[in-house]
């Protein structure tokens, strides 16, 4: 029963998530919509029990839900075939300069804080 | 015979067997290249294709499957309330890493892209690739992409990450966790951050601190752009 009940608050966070997106002027996923209300009722109620178990099996076997979605490119073989090289060259390029990035701004920002925190003190 | 492949239960069942041996073997050679799902999604193709089952049968299990990943994506809420407090006390970090990195993850595909003279859908398809799947995907698909190919990217795009952030630490001299943590996420979702866990553990909360917020913050950025 505890499962049931915790399929059905989820699956009814996540249609309301749905029902949102439809309503919305703004193309807002509707599986973030679901997230972002599953994580005001975490807020609300001041703690994970309700959907706990349910989230945890999930979360822990993320991967294996995107296995049918990736078996999809079975049917876009032609498109994949054509573009080989430029997709692998994006890939590999575009992560690292995420990468870098990121970890440069991360780096900049902590140490304009630290800066800061600094001249508080000096004060 | 062929009525057993339409079987739902068919498709369900080959994509849990190919999982699990994709676990199977990630865990007996620990080697971040053998990601269970890259091995599981190869193995049902190899499958499908062996035995000449049309992929439309597969689908009927599939699309079964693939009603959970909403609750999945949703269930990134979770995570992100437990860490809450680290959140809080890096919370100008986080956001300006993670914006950034976003940007210049979509800003470097699309340039890209242009100078391969892809076409709009192949592009629509690759911009989200550093985000995780579930949001990639919904937001590939509102933009015209193709959500399989998504899907395909964004996995060699985790898998790339995950196994490249140890070089790319040590090449860049990150010492900093925090650093670490965001710029794995960040690039990588889900598949960099399993490996940012074995990095350490504030390593491991920011990377996936940095999947929600970059996916959240992708979200915004193709709304403002699109």
């Amino acid at each position: 029963m505890k499962l049931l009940l915790q399929i059905s608050i989820l699956f009814g966070i996540c249609w309301l998530g749905e029902a949102a997106a439809s309503l919305l002027p703004l193309p807002i996923p509707a599986s973030v919509i679901g997230m972002l209300l599953l994580f005001l009722l975490l807020l609300l109620l001041r703690g994970t029990k309700p959907v706990e178990e349910l989230t945890g099996f999930l979360l822990k076997n993320m991967a294996f839900f995107f296995v049918p979605a990736g078996v999809g490119i079975l049917g876009q073989s032609e498109v994949l075939r054509k573009n080989l090289l430029p997709l692998l060259t994006i890939c590999v390029l575009t992560t690292l300069i995420t990468f870098l990035v990121t970890a440069y701004t991360v780096r900049g920002v902590q140490y304009l804080q630290g800066r800061f925190a600094a001249r508080k003190e000096a004060r | 015979m062929d009525t057993l492949f339409r079987s739902p239960l068919f498709g369900i069942m080959l994509s849990i067997l190919a999982y699990g041996l994709g676990v199977l073997i990630n865990r007996k050679t620990r080697c971040a290249a053998a990601n269970p799902l890259l091995i599981a999604i190869l193995l049902v193709i190899g499958v499908l294709v062996a035995f000449r089952i049309p992929l439309e049968s597969y689908q009927r299990g599939g699309d079964f499957i693939a009603l959970f990943l909403a609750p999945a994506t949703a269930s990134l809420a979770v995570s992100i309330y437990r860490q809450l407090p680290l959140l809080k006390k890096n919370l100008l970090p986080v956001l300006a890493g993670c914006g950034t990195g976003s940007l210049a993850s979509m800003g470097s595909v699309w340039l890209l892209c242009r100078l391969f003279r892809l076409d709009e859908a192949l592009t629509a398809s690759l911009l989200p690739k550093s985000v995780t799947t579930p949001i990639a995907i919904e937001i590939a698909s509102q933009y015209g992409g193709i959500p399989s190919i998504t899907v395909a990217i964004v996995v060699l795009t985790g898998i790339l990450g995950a196994a490249a952030a140890p070089a790319l630490i040590r090449l860049f001299r990150i010492r900093n966790p925090v650093e670490a943590g965001l710029a794995i996420g960040t690039c990588s979702h889900a598949v960099g951050t399993s490996k940012a866990l074995e990095l350490g553990e504030a390593e491991g909360a920011m990377s996936s601190i940095a999947i929600g917020v970059s996916g959240l913050l992708t979200v915004l950025f193709a709304m403002i752009i699109g």
